[in-house]
Parts: structure tokens; C-alpha cells; sequence
């Protein structure tokens, strides 16, 4: 993966750059010294790393606009970063780069349960919003894996989602309005408590637009009331293809359950190796959970478990208690842990069509054997949301690279049967070069356009999104 | 000129020689008004992929809109977010389209639950301002390739590119509807009403009060689930009022009532449609005066007011805006239709369409 070759000229200037910094922000919110900047020299994806100039953690709106109006003034790029829990890259330095982390801004600033919404800064990460609404019953619904830690900064660069937004949608259906910083420091407030924009959707863009159009330190997010209850039922098959018919009708029937997830053999024989969650020994299994009270969650099974016994599934297990509900989930949560005991890997995240799943799932054991790797799937199925996991060794020269090489191949047929490269964690770095596959010269041309009118200079995160040769005109780094 | 495919479409924005004025259906004549040659958008219609077991539409955007809804009820289908039909309040004619619907993100009573319809949107083509057709998004439910600009055409009206098709997340249609009434409700309790229903666990997807004062809660679903969620929500009310019912037909009928704004159709007057924080709308209905219906739980106020009346001016300070959806073409021309926004915004907002329509022939000013 090539990044740009740092500028001279800044590195030339590095102590005065600091030396400003410094005069902006409190002595321990710039980090210079090489031994503690080594902590912000890559997200994680880990295999690329650099670090920056300085890093920055202002503590406040005002003073992210004081660092990008002396890095605008000096043509320093900026990198912001959340938590760093990125796994596509987007916060990934460059020598010459400012790293801007908003991880010191984690305020809760107003809780507002008539009007349904919370304001956060947005260092704070996306299980402490629920955190804090939840004693009062309410929630934040985008759940990525990596909620614990991840930022709702990085959430919102990423437009995040998670396991359920078969029903709540991902993060950009939950932002109501943020304070933004634009690269020449000034402050922009779009949206708010309000539900929608007066003029050009302008929030729609900067939510997902990986940290290139402006820094975003404050945030009005949607919280919802939290359901009665959920319940999760088990379903084994003798086949990925039956599986995935299952999903389709289910879908079909009318009934809209929370979370779909699906997990393939390799997957779930290392999740019941490393968690023992009690798996049916078969070829493809499906957790489905719905939403509600008892009675309703009777009703919605009782549909679902119709139309799975249509399927002849192998099992049909419904949890008749709340332990029972925590092991069917257990093995799913622990599925990355799980396989990182075994193996070093790669996560991937298209999306596909659901009607494609059995083609898709065919064509990536195919894939898999042609390169010499081992793929296990587990993923969000509802929404068609893929996450082939390829076990590679890193400490065997070439096996990164062939890992790379057979990522990029699945990511392609992702995009050939009418899907795309990511469903949820962002092209950063890691997916950059494969744009083209998916969006002609003028698609890009189109949302380069977006950036030129954001970030005149591309000062801003400029190496990501992009292939390095489609945006080497606009670059000044 | 009314093109019938998305090549043609892009030949006669390639080829035009002034501004275009740009028309789906022409029932929504939104905005201020513009002069220029009338480009039909009519004729580019038709699905283009309809995958039911993956919840996805994909349409050409001159499809009317009964099409796109005739569709999707034959799989027991439907587009989550309830568009408004503009007919009634604007008093137009024609046959609304989808690309309409797109154009002025245009959605109904369910947006408290199932979002606007940018929030439907996975995927859009469109012609840019040069001829360009482009494309961003996709026909899958999660996407995070690149710059989102499936939302940004989303309300755009028409002036950053003219949408030629556009992918949905679809929803199965509800089995059942109730409505939960309060009557003779004032703003304020109403409002309240409206609040302690939404924030409860009972999936209320419908919460207006119209100009009488009557309150309407609407809950859809799996018949038993709705009767048990009925019941638990009329103990939440309980302190209000003591809720009468409307069942089937009789609540399908009044949501569409709301959705269309019919109550407020043949009042004479402007209208405006005003967007704000739920709780403040009492505060809006106090100032302004004149009739109004609220939906989404208050944050949508629809109001009536004299003619050529600037409700800006008498709402000063409340957070949120305000757009004029009708008055006279005079009235449209002197007052702005769109919130006049700050500074920074409406430079990014003109750089945004000096980007994608360098020429400015499409709809230029409709948007202030």
C-alpha cells in the first residue's frame, strides 16, 4: 500500500509547527516526542504504520479550529482520528501530517428525552451515549462490534452500522445535526434537534465521508426508546444455499426481525472451539432475533420458525431464557476473537445483494482454494452485509500479499454481482486502490468535486478514498 | 422536452442553451419560481430491478409514483417513508413521480420511525449539470464506498443534477393499523402526548395533531402485536385523556388526510411547512397564529397564514426553519421558499452547485 511522499518543506518546518501548536494548546495535548507519538502511528489495520509530525488532542471545538487554521495556514495535513479502531485505514499518518484526535472531547452536553435526542462531543464512544440514556430507557441503535471503544467521530467519518440496522439503520439515519471544523478553521453547525435540512442535504455528505470534509467535534444524535424485550432463535442448515433461502423468505413474510446473522462452517466450528456456545455441527447456521414483548415475540417466532421449518433446518432452538439467549449470541460475539486465536486475519466488509449469497459464498470457497488460504464467513445477512474473515500467517513472507490479493478478488465478485467494497467500515487506505472497480473516472470525479468545495487545498485525511493517481492533481501533499 | 431514456437526458442537458426548468410530475411546484425551457423528466420510467426477498426497488425516476406503489403492494410491499401527495394543499394536477418525491426528499407521518426518504435512498443516477451521468450508492442496504451523494441529491431539487433512477430499501406493508385518539387537545398537553408516546417502547409510527385539536397515534404491525401494543400505550396516555379508537380504514383514511395536509388545503392563505425541535412547537403555533397541523410528534408544522405574511419574522429565535411551500409566484419571488441559511453553509451549499452545474442551467434560483 503506497502513501505520498511527505513534503520537505513541512518536515523542514517541524519544530515551529509545533512551537505554534503549542501556543494553542495546553503542553500535553501536542505529542512529539518519538517514543509516545508511536501510539497514534497507525488505527488498526496494523500492517501500515507511520507516525505523524505531532499529534493534537484539543480539548474543545475552539481549539481543533485554532490547530486547523495554523495547519491551513502552513499546508500541514490533518488526520483526524476517533479511537482508532478503524480497520480500513483512514487513520493512517503520514510523516508530514498533523494527527488530530478528539479523544479528550467525550462530554455528554444534553440529554433531551421530549424531543428524543442527545448532544455529545465526539470523542466519546458509541456505548457510552447509551450509556448514558440507558438507565432512563433509552439507546443509541448503531452498534458496531468495536461499540466499547469506537468514537462516535469515527462513526460518523465511517458512517458506521452494526448488527441491527436491519430496523434502525446505520449511523446516518441517526444524525441529527453536528458542529463541524472545516479545514480553514472555521466552525459550521448543520442540522440539529430539528428532523430535517432547510437547503442541500450537507450533514448527508459529511456523515461518511472518512474524515476528508471537515472534523466533526460535536454531534445531535437520535435515541430511542428501548423495545420490551428481544429474543434470539437458532436455526442450523445443511447448506449456505438453503440459508440464505431461509433469510429471503423470512424477509419475504413480512416480518422484520432486528438482527439476521449468519456463520459459516469454518466459522462456527472456531467459535465453538474458543466459546463452546453449544452449535449444532453443521454447514450453515443463522441467529435471527426480533423485538418486543413476550407476547409479541411469540407471535414473530412462531412466524419465523414457520417458514425455517420449510427449510428442513438440521436445528430450531429458541431461547427460553435470557442465558439461554446470551449463549446462542455468544458464539457470534466471540467469532473475531475467535479466529484470532487460531490465525491471523483479514475482515472484509461488502455488501451483496441477499438473493446473490449462495453464488457469492460458491465463488469465495473457489477463490480460497485458488490462492492457498482458508476463508470462514460470518456476517449480517439481513442486510447482505458480508464479513469474510481470510486466516492468513503473518509471519510467512508472501502470506500478507496473497491474503491482499484474494480480499481485493472476493471484493470484486462483491461488486460484479451488484454489491460493493464496504458495507460499513470505509475505504481508508485498504480499499482505496480498488475504487475504480466500482466507480467509473466521472463517479469519482463527481465526489472529488465534493471535496474540492470542503477542502480547496485536499489538506484534510488526502491520501484516502481516492487511488493515490486519481487524486494526484488535487493533492498538494 | 421530455426525453425517454437517460441518454436522451443527458442530450438535452448537454445541449442546452439557457436554464431548464426541471419537472417530474409537476404536481409539487415548489421553490421560487424559475423561467427557462421545461425538461419533462416523464418519460424516463419503468423498474429497473425489483428484488422483494432483499427488501429493493430500483426505478427510473419519471415512474408515477401510484406505479412504484402498485409494485410494491403486489408483494405486500411499500415504501417505508409515506410520501406526501402536494395535489390537494397546492391545488396542481398531473401524476407525481418518484423522481419528484427524490427531488423535494418528500416524506409523511412515518418519518418518526421509518425516516425520511433520504433515508430510504441506496443508490441514484443522475445527469449533472454538463451532461454527465453519474452514479453513487448502489442497490444494497449498507454502502459506505466513497462520498454519500445519494443523500445530497436527496432534496436538492433538481439543481445539483437531474435523478434518472433510484434504488430503496423497501418495508413489508404492516398486517395492521390502529389509531389511538385523544380529543380537544391543546397544543402544549398535545404535544406532550405526542412525546410520551414516541419515547415509548411501543413503536409509534404516527403522532399528528390536526388543526381541531384532535391528537391521532398511530401503531402498525402483526395484528396481536398491535392489539397488545394498543392497550399498553392507552395506559401510558391514561393521564391525558380516555382514548378512543380508529381501526382498519377509518385510521388509513385520516393518516392519509395528515400526510397530504388536507385539512389545511382550501384555506386561503400561504402555507408553510416548518421544521423544528418537537417541544417548541406550541411556541411556534403561539406566534404565528393562523391554523395549523403538526405531525412527527410537533416537529413538523404545516401552518396557514395571510398572504405574503414573513413567518420568519415572527418566529425569530426558534431553532429549526422554515420553508413557504404556498404563495402566490409574487410572494414566492420576495420572500425566500428555502430558510436562508448561514453564511458558511450557503457558500458551501453555492459551491456545491457550482461544482455540479457549472453552467447554472439547472432550476438556477429555484433554491434561493
Amino acid at each position: 500500500m503506497q502513501m505520498p511522499q511527505p513534503n520537505d518543506s513541512v518536515l523542514d518546518r517541524r519544530a515551529r509547527i509545533i512551537t505554534m501548536l503549542q501556543e494553542v494548546l495546553p503542553a500535553d495535548a501536542v505529542i512529539h516526542d518519538e517514543h509516545a507519538i508511536r501510539a497514534y502511528e497507525c488505527d488498526a489495520l496494523t500492517a501500515y504504520r507511520c507516525p505523524p509530525l505531532a499529534a493534537v488532542l484539543p480539548g474543545s471545538t475552539d481549539e481543533v479550529a485554532a490547530v486547523m487554521r495554523i495547519c491551513h495556514a502552513e499546508g500541514v495535513p490533518v488526520i483526524p482520528r476517533g479511537s482508532g479502531t478503524g480497520l480500513a485505514g483512514g487513520a493512517l499518518p503520514t510523516a508530514d501530517s498533523v494527527l488530530l484526535g478528539v479523544a479528550r472531547m467525550r462530554e455528554v452536553l444534553e440529554v433531551d428525552y421530549a424531543n428524543r435526542f442527545v448532544r455529545v462531543q465526539t470523542g466519546i464512544t458509541n456505548l457510552a451515549v447509551t450509556g448514558a440514556v440507558e438507565g432512563d430507557g433509552f439507546f443509541y441503535a448503531p452498534d458496531p462490534s468495536s461499540q466499547l471503544a469506537c468514537a462516535i467521530a469515527g462513526n460518523i467519518a465511517m458512517n458506521s452500522g452494526g448488527a441491527h440496522c436491519l430496523k434502525y439503520g446505520v449511523t446516518t439515519n441517526n444524525l441529527l445535526g453536528v458542529t463541524a471544523v472545516l479545514m480553514d478553521g472555521s466552525v459550521v453547525e448543520i442540522g440539529g434537534p430539528h428532523m430535517d435540512a432547510p437547503g442541500l442535504d450537507l450533514l448527508g455528505v459529511i456523515c461518511g465521508s472518512e474524515g476528508q470534509l471537515a472534523v466533526v467535534t460535536e454531534a445531535v444524535l437520535r435515541v430511542l426508546p428501548k423495545p420490551e424485550g428481544a429474543r434470539p432463535v437458532l436455526m442450523g442448515f445443511g447448506s449456505s444455499e438453503v440459508a440464505g433461502a431461509c433469510v429471503s423468505d423470512i424477509i419475504k413474510a413480512g416480518v422484520l426481525p432486528v438482527a439476521i446473522e449468519f456463520m459459516d462452517r469454518p466459522c462456527i466450528r472456531a467459535c465453538e472451539d474458543f466459546a463452546g456456545a453449544g452449535y449444532p455441527d453443521c454447514e450453515a447456521l443463522l441467529i435471527v432475533e426480533v423485538e418486543g414483548s413476550d407476547a409479541e415475540i411469540d407471535e414473530q417466532l412462531g412466524l419465523i420458525k414457520q417458514i425455517a421449518r420449510r427449510h428442513d433446518p438440521l436445528e430450531l432452538r429458541e431461547a427460553t431464557s435470557d442465558e439461554e439467549a446470551k449463549r446462542i449470541w455468544l458464539g457470534r460475539k466471540s467469532a473475531f476473537g475467535a479466529m484470532g486465536q487460531i490465525n491471523d486475519y483479514i475482515c472484509l466488509d461488502g455488501t451483496i445483494p441477499v438473493s446473490e449469497l449462495p453464488r457469492v459464498l460458491r465463488r469465495t470457497a473457489e477463490l480460497a482454494r485458488h490462492h492457498g488460504l482458508e476463508v470462514a464467513n460470518v456476517f449480517h445477512a439481513g442486510d447482505g452485509n458480508m464479513h469474510p474473515l481470510i486466516l492468513f500467517d503473518a509471519n510467512k513472507p508472501g502470506d500478507l500479499e496473497t491474503a491482499e490479493a484474494l480480499g481485493a478478488d472476493i471484493l470484486k465478485l462483491c461488486v460484479e454481482v451488484g454489491g460493493c467494497l464496504t458495507g460499513e467500515h470505509g475505504v481508508g487506505i485498504e480499499k482505496r486502490d480498488l475504487m475504480t472497480v466500482q466507480y467509473g473516472p466521472d463517479d469519482l470525479e463527481a465526489q472529488m468535486r465534493v471535496k474540492d468545495v470542503f477542502d480547496p487545498r485536499w489538506l484534510l485525511n488526502p491520501a484516502k478514498v481516492f487511488p493515490l493517481e486519481v487524486s494526484a492533481g488535487r493533492r498538494v501533499a | 422536452m421530455r426525453p425517454m431514456n437517460e441518454d436522451e437526458l443527458a442530450e438535452a442537458i448537454r445541449g442546452a442553451e439557457g436554464p431548464l426548468r426541471v419537472r417530474g410530475g409537476g404536481t409539487r411546484p415548489v421553490g421560487r419560481p424559475v423561467t427557462g425551457e421545461v425538461l419533462e423528466t416523464g418519460g424516463v420510467a419503468g423498474v429497473s430491478l425489483y428484488d422483494p426477498g432483499a427488501l429493493t426497488l430500483v426505478v427510473r425516476a419519471g415512474t408515477p409514483l401510484a406505479e412504484v406503489a402498485a409494485v410494491l403492494a403486489e408483494e405486500g410491499q411499500m415504501l417505508p417513508f409515506e410520501p406526501m401527495d402536494h395535489r390537494a394543499v397546492l391545488g396542481s394536477g398531473g401524476e407525481p413521480t418518484i423522481g419528484g418525491v427524490v427531488a423535494g426528499n418528500v416524506s409523511g407521518p412515518r418519518r418518526v420511525v421509518a425516516g425520511a426518504c433520504r433515508d430510504s435512498m441506496i443508490g441514484v443516477r443522475f445527469v449533472d449539470g454538463s451532461g454527465a451521468v453519474l452514479r453513487n450508492g448502489g442497490r444494497v442496504m449498507k454502502n459506505v464506498t466513497g462520498y454519500d451523494l445519494v443523500r445530497l441529491m436527496a432534496g436538492s431539487y433538481g439543481t445539483l443534477g437531474v435523478v434518472s433512477e433510484v434504488g430503496f430499501k423497501v418495508l413489508p406493508v404492516p398486517e395492521a393499523e390502529v389509531s389511538l385518539v385523544l380529543e380537544d387537545m391543546a397544543p402544549g398537553p398535545a404535544v406532550a402526548a405526542m412525546a410520551a408516546a414516541l419515547g415509548s417502547a411501543y413503536g409509534v409510527s404516527g403522532a399528528a395533531r390536526e388543526p381541531g385539536g384532535r391528537v391521532l397515534l398511530r401503531l402498525e404491525g402483526l395484528a396481536g402485536s398491535v392489539a397488545h401494543r394498543a392497550q399498553a400505550l392507552a395506559g401510558v396516555l391514561a393521564r391525558h385523556e380516555a382514548c378512543a379508537r380508529l381501526e382498519k380504514d377509518e385510521s388509513r383514511a385520516a393518516w392519509a388526510a395528515i400526510r397530504d395536509v388536507a385539512a389545511l388545503a382550501d384555506m386561503p392563505g400561504d402555507v408553510w411547512r416548518v421544521s423544528v425541535k418537537p417541544s417548541d412547537a406550541p411556541k411556534v403555533l403561539d406566534r404565528a397564529g393562523g391554523t395549523a397541523l403538526l405531525d412527527w410528534g410537533g416537529g413538523l408544522v404545516w401552518l396557514v397564514q395571510p398572504e405574503g405574511t414573513d413567518l420568519r419574522a415572527k418566529l425569530g429565535g426558534i431553532g429549526g426553519h422554515a420553508t413557504l411551500i404556498r404563495a402566490s409566484e409574487a410572494t414566492r419571488a420576495r420572500l425566500p421558499v428555502f430558510h436562508p441559511e448561514p453564511a458558511a453553509l450557503a457558500r458551501l451549499a453555492a459551491g456545491l452547485r457550482e461544482k455540479f452545474d457549472p453552467r447554472g442551467v439547472l432550476n438556477p434560483g429555484l433554491m434561493g
